[in-house]
C-alpha cells in the first residue's frame, strides 16, 4: 500500500525533485511499451490494426506538440501527413527503396513545408490560423489531384516498392514487419518528444501557450520558438505519413483529406491534449471505437464519432487522461485520508 | 459569357445568404460555428421532403425553410451553443465539427447518400431575355430575393433598435446588461436569424448547389472563404466576396476546369496573409 | 555619467491623438524614480514605448547609452530592461518555481536546450530557490499559479522580472488590486530590492510613490509636466492642481 502511495506522490521535497518528477519513467509506461512489443508475437492476427494505431498515434503526437504544448490551433495538420506519404511513396516507386532513408527524406520534406508555412500560420488570431492551415491543406490536396501524372491523382499512387528495413527485415503480407517497424519508429520519436517536452524548451512552449506577452517580456523570441516546434511537428507528421505509405505500399488522395486533420484533433481531445500519452491512448481508443462502431453501423459510425466529440467538449475536460488523472488524484486523496486515520 | 457572369452572380447571391448568418455569429458574436452549413442542409432537405413527398409548393418551402432552420437554431443555441460562447475557439471548432459529423450521418441514414433533386414549379422554369441576355427565370428569382434580403439585413443591423442593441451586446456584454438589454435573448434571436437565413439559402440553393449529406462539409470552406475575404465585420464585405467567389467559381469551372478550386483556396490564403481583416474589412475594425 | 535609461524627444501619435508629446527623460543608474500622472496622461503609452510594445512616431530610446528604439521587446530585456505588468501576466498552469527556472534559463541562454530536462542544472534551480525565498514565495513553490493568492501572484510577477537580472526594472502599479491585508508584503519586497537595480515606478497610488521614490516625474497630456525630488513635487502647487478633481495629493 505504501509503495503504491509513493508511486502516486513523487518525491517533492526538493525543488529539483519536483521539477524532475515528470521526467522519471513510470512502471506503467514501461509496461505499455513491453506489451505493445509483445503483441507482435501474442496477437499476430491483429498486427495490421496495431500498425495503423501506431502510425495514427505518431500523427496525433505531432499535433499534440503544436496544439497541446504550444497552443497553435490547426485544421490542416493532415497536409504534413500527406506530404510525407507522397514523398515516401514516390521514392519507393522510383527505385529508391530503402525504408529508413525514405522516412528521413519524407520527414525532411514535410519539415520544409512546415517551416515555410509556419510564417503564414503564426500570424493572426486563432481564426486566421484555422483558416490558413485549412487552406494550405486544401491547396495541397488540389495539387495532388491535379498533378495526377505524378501522384496518381484520384486513383492513388501504386507500384510503391519497399526494400527490407535496415537490409534485414523484409515486409511480409501479414504486416508483422510493418508493425515492428512502425512501433520502433513511434517509440524512438515518442522518446525524443518526451525529452523535448520535459526540457526547458518544452516548458517554454507551455509558457508561450499560457501567456506569450509574458514570455516576450522575459526576453524570449516567442515566434522563433513557435516556428521551431511547428517545423518539428511537421517532420513528425511527415514521418507518420511515410510509414503509412511504406507499410501499405500505396498512397491515396485520402491522406490529404480534411477528415484526417479533423480526426487527429478529435483523437487528441479524446485522449487528452498537452500530454504525450493522450495522443497514444486517444489513438487506441479511437481505433477500437471505430472497429466496434463500424461493425454495428458501417455507414453511420461518424454519427457516434460526432456525438463523442460534442460530449467531450461539453463535459469531458482533459479527455481520457484527464479523467484518469482526476480519478487518480481522488483515489490518492482517499487513500491518504485512510492512511492518516 | 454574360450568361456565365449572370449565373455566377446568382450563385454568389446564394452563397451570401448562406454565409451571412455565419458572418454575424463569427464577426459579431465571435463564435466559430463550423456547423453553419448543417442549418442550410436542414432547409434544403426540408424542401426536398415537402415537395417530393407531400407535394408542397416551392413557394411555401421558402418561408418554411427559414422558420424550421431558425427554430432548430433556437433549440440548439439554448441547449448547447450557449455553453460555448465563453470557451476557446478550439472548443468551438471541435464542438461544431462534431455537430457536422452527426448531421451528415443522420441525413445519410434517413435520406440516403445520393444527391436529392427537386423539380421547380413551371413558373420558375425556362429562360427569358433580359437586356439581350438569355437568363434563367429561377436565377433571376433567386437574385431578386437575395438582393431584397441583403438590403433588409443591412437596414436591420444599422437602423433598428435591435441592431444597435446587438452591437452594444457584442461590444461589452456586461455594460449592455447594465443598460437593461437582454443580452442572451439578443444572442438567441441573432443566432436563430442566422440559422434561418442559412436554411433559406439551403432552400434556394437546393436546385443550383445540389443537396447531399456532405453539403455542410463541402460548403464549409466556401463560407469560410466568403468571410475571410469579405471580412466579418460588415455585410457589404461578405456580399462583394460572395459575388466575386460565385462568378470566379462558375467561370473557373467553365473556362479552366482543370484548375478547379485551387485558385479559390489560394486566394483565401493570400488574402488572409496580406489582409487578416478581410479584403473589404476596415483596418482596425474592432 | 550616462543615464541608464533615456528618451530623446519621444513622440507617439495615434492618428490625430498625441499620446506622448516630446518626452526627453533621463533615469540615472540606481535611481528610485516614480512616473505619475492623472488618468489618461499617457503613462501606459510611455511604458509601451520604453519596452518596445509600441514604436514611437519620432524620437529615440536609449538603454545604457545604446539606441534601442528599433529593437523588439525581447531584445530589450536581453539588454537589461525588464518590466512587471499592471495586470498579472503569468502562466496559469505553471508553478512559481517553473516560472523562475524558465526566466533564469532564458537569461543564461539555456532555455533552448531540448534534451536535458528542466531542473537538471543545479545552479539554475538553486538560484531560483534563492529568489523565491527572497520574494517570500517558498510556501507556494509547487502550486499551480492560478490557485495561489493574488498578493503572491503580484510577488511572482516581480520575481519573474528580477530573474532576468535587469539593470532597469519598470514596476507598473505593483500593488494594483492587492487586498489591504497582503499589501505590506509587496511594499517590503520593493523596499528590499538591491540598490544596483534602477527602479522606475509607474504608479497611481501616492502613498506608495512617496514611500519609495526619491525623484518624481509628472506626466500630463502626454508631455513631461514637471520633474524633481519627491519632496519638491509633493509641495508643488501645480501638481496639486493637476490632480485636483482626479484625487487629492495628501502627504
Amino acid at each position: 500500500m505504501f509503495a503504491l502511495l509513493s508511486y502516486f506522490r513523487p518525491d517533492t521535497a526538493t525543488a529539483a525533485g519536483t521539477l524532475l518528477a515528470p521526467v522519471r519513467w513510470r512502471p506503467l509506461e514501461i509496461l505499455f511499451w513491453l506489451v505493445a512489443a509483445s503483441l507482435l508475437w501474442l496477437a499476430p492476427s491483429k498486427v495490421l490494426l496495431l500498425n495503423e494505431i501506431a502510425i495514427l498515434a505518431l500523427f496525433v503526437l505531432s499535433l499534440d506538440l503544436i496544439l497541446g504544448y504550444a497552443g497553435i490551433v490547426s485544421l490542416g495538420h493532415g497536409a504534413f501527413l500527406g506530404v510525407g506519404a507522397y514523398a515516401a511513396g514516390l521514392l519507393g516507386k522510383h527505385g529508391f527503396t530503402d525504408p529508413v532513408m525514405g522516412l528521413l527524406i519524407a520527414g525532411a520534406a514535410a519539415g520544409l513545408l512546415g517551416f515555410v508555412t509556419s510564417f503564414l500560420v503564426l500570424r493572426g488570431t486563432d481564426l486566421t490560423k484555422l483558416m490558413v492551415t485549412l487552406g494550405v491543406a486544401l491547396i495541397l490536396r488540389e495539387l495532388a489531384n491535379k498533378f495526377g501524372n505524378i501522384t496518381g491523382g484520384a486513383d492513388g499512387l501504386t507500384g510503391v516498392v519497399m526494400g527490407p528495413v535496415l537490409g534485414l527485415f523484409e515486409f511480409d503480407i501479414f504486416g508483422k514487419t510493418a508493425y515492428g517497424y512502425s512501433l520502433t519508429v513511434l517509440f524512438i520519436l515518442f522518446y525524443v518528444a518526451r525529452r523535448l517536452v520535459n526540457s526547458p524548451y518544452g516548458l517554454m512552449l507551455r509558457a508561450i501557450k499560457g501567456n506569450s506577452l509574458r514570455t516576450g517580456a522575459m526576453g524570449v523570441p516567442t515566434n522563433h520558438r513557435l516556428v521551431t516546434i511547428y517545423t518539428i511537428a511537421a517532420v513528425y507528421a511527415g514521418i507518420a505519413g511515410a510509414l503509412l505509405a511504406q507499410t501499405s505500399q500505396f498512397v491515396s488522395l485520402d491522406v490529404l483529406d480534411f477528415h484526417r486533420s479533423a480526426d487527429a484533433l478529435l483523437i487528441l481531445v479524446l485522449g487528452g491534449s498537452g500530454q504525450l500519452w493522450g495522443a497514444v491512448i486517444g489513438s487506441i481508443a479511437f481505433k477500437i471505437m471505430y472497429d466496434y462502431l463500424a461493425a454495428i453501423t458501417p455507414q453511420y459510425w461518424q454519427f457516434w464519432l460526432g456525438l463523442v466529440l460534442v460530449l467531450i467538449v461539453l463535459f469531458g475536460k482533459g479527455g481520457i487522461l484527464g479523467f484518469v488523472n482526476s480519478s487518480r488524484e481522488w483515489l490518492a486523496h482517499r487513500l491518504g485520508k485512510g492512511a492518516a486515520k | 459569357m454574360l450568361t456565365i457572369l449572370f449565373d455566377g452572380f446568382a450563385y454568389g447571391m446564394i452563397l451570401f445568404v448562406l454565409a451571412c448568418g455565419l458572418s454575424v455569429t463569427l464577426g459579431l458574436m465571435n463564435f466559430i460555428n463550423l456547423a453553419h452549413g448543417a442549418f442550410a442542409m436542414a432547409g434544403g432537405y426540408l424542401t426536398v421532403v415537402l415537395m417530393n413527398r407531400f407535394g408542397v409548393s416551392f413557394f411555401l418551402c421558402i418561408p418554411a425553410g427559414f422558420l424550421v432552420s431558425a427554430a432548430l437554431g433556437v433549440v440548439l443555441e439554448r441547449t448547447l451553443y450557449v455553453r460555448l460562447y465563453a470557451r476557446s475557439h478550439l472548443d468551438q471548432v471541435l464542438f461544431s465539427i462534431g455537430l457536422v459529423f452527426m448531421a451528415v450521418s443522420a441525413i445519410d441514414y434517413f435520406m440516403g447518400a445520393q444527391q436529392q433533386l427537386i423539380t421547380l414549379p413551371p413558373s420558375l422554369q425556362g429562360r427569358v431575355s433580359l437586356f439581350g441576355i438569355q437568363v434563367g427565370i429561377y436565377r433571376l428569382f433567386v437574385i431578386a430575393i437575395c438582393l431584397v434580403l441583403a438590403v433588409a439585413l443591412q437596414l436591420i443591423l444599422s437602423r433598428t433598435r435591435f441592431g444597435s442593441q446587438l452591437r452594444a451586446a457584442v461590444d461589452d456584454a456586461r455594460v449592455a446588461r447594465g443598460l437593461g438589454i437582454n443580452v442572451s435573448l439578443i444572442f438567441t434571436v441573432t443566432f436563430a436569424f442566422g440559422s434561418g437565413l442559412a436554411g433559406l439559402g439551403g432552400v434556394l440553393g437546393a436546385e443550383i448547389l445540389g443537396m447531399d449529406p456532405t453539403f455542410p462539409l463541402k460548403f464549409m470552406i466556401y463560407f469560410l472563404v466568403v468571410i475571410s475575404v469579405g471580412g466579418a465585420t460588415t455585410l457589404t464585405g461578405p456580399l462583394l466576396a460572395s459575388i466575386l467567389l460565385g462568378i470566379a467559381d462558375v467561370a473557373g469551372k467553365y473556362y479552366v476546369p482543370t484548375v478547379g478550386s485551387f485558385i479559390i483556396y489560394t486566394i483565401m490564403v493570400v488574402v488572409l496573409i496580406l489582409r487578416p481583416q478581410g479584403l473589404f474589412g476596415r483596418a482596425n475594425a474592432r | 555619467m550616462t543615464p541608464v535609461l533615456e528618451t530623446q524627444t519621444l513622440c507617439k501619435a495615434f492618428g490625430g491623438l498625441i499620446a506622448t508629446n516630446d518626452v526627453s527623460f533621463k533615469l540615472p543608474a540606481g535611481a528610485r524614480h516614480a512616473l505619475i500622472g492623472p488618468n489618461g496622461a499617457g503613462k501606459t503609452t510611455f511604458v509601451n514605448l520604453l519596452t518596445g510594445v509600441l514604436q514611437p512616431t519620432s524620437g529615440r530610446v536609449l538603454l545604457k547609452g545604446e539606441d534601442i528604439t528599433g529593437l523588439p521587446s525581447y531584445q530589450r530585456v536581453k539588454r537589461g530592461l525588464a518590466r512587471t505588468f499592471q495586470i498579472n501576466q503569468l502562466f496559469a498552469d505553471l508553478t512559481p518555481l517553473q516560472h523562475i527556472v524558465l526566466a533564469i534559463s532564458q537569461r543564461e541562454g539555456a532555455a533552448t536546450g531540448w534534451w536535458r530536462p528542466v531542473g537538471s542544472r543545479s545552479d539554475i534551480v538553486d538560484e531560483a530557490e534563492a529568489l523565491l525565498r527572497q520574494l517570500n514565495l517558498v510556501d507556494v513553490r509547487d502550486q499551480r499559479t492560478e490557485t495561489i493568492a493574488y498578493g503572491k501572484q503580484r510577488l511572482l510577477e516581480i520575481a519573474v522580472a528580477l530573474a532576468a537580472k535587469p539593470a532597469v526594472l519598470l514596476l507598473d502599479e505593483p500593488a494594483a488590486g492587492v487586498p489591504e491585508t497582503e499589501r505590506h508584503q509587496i511594499l517590503d519586497v520593493i523596499e528590499a530590492l538591491p540598490a544596483d537595480v534602477t527602479l522606475l515606478l509607474i504608479e497611481h497610488d501616492m502613498q506608495l510613490v512617496f514611500r519609495f521614490a526619491k525623484t518624481i516625474s509628472v506626466l500630463v497630456n502626454g508631455g513631461l509636466f514637471v520633474e524633481g525630488p519627491a519632496a519638491e513635487i509633493a509641495r508643488d502647487p501645480r501638481v496639486k492642481k493637476v490632480y485636483l478633481g482626479e484625487e487629492l495629493v495628501d502627504v
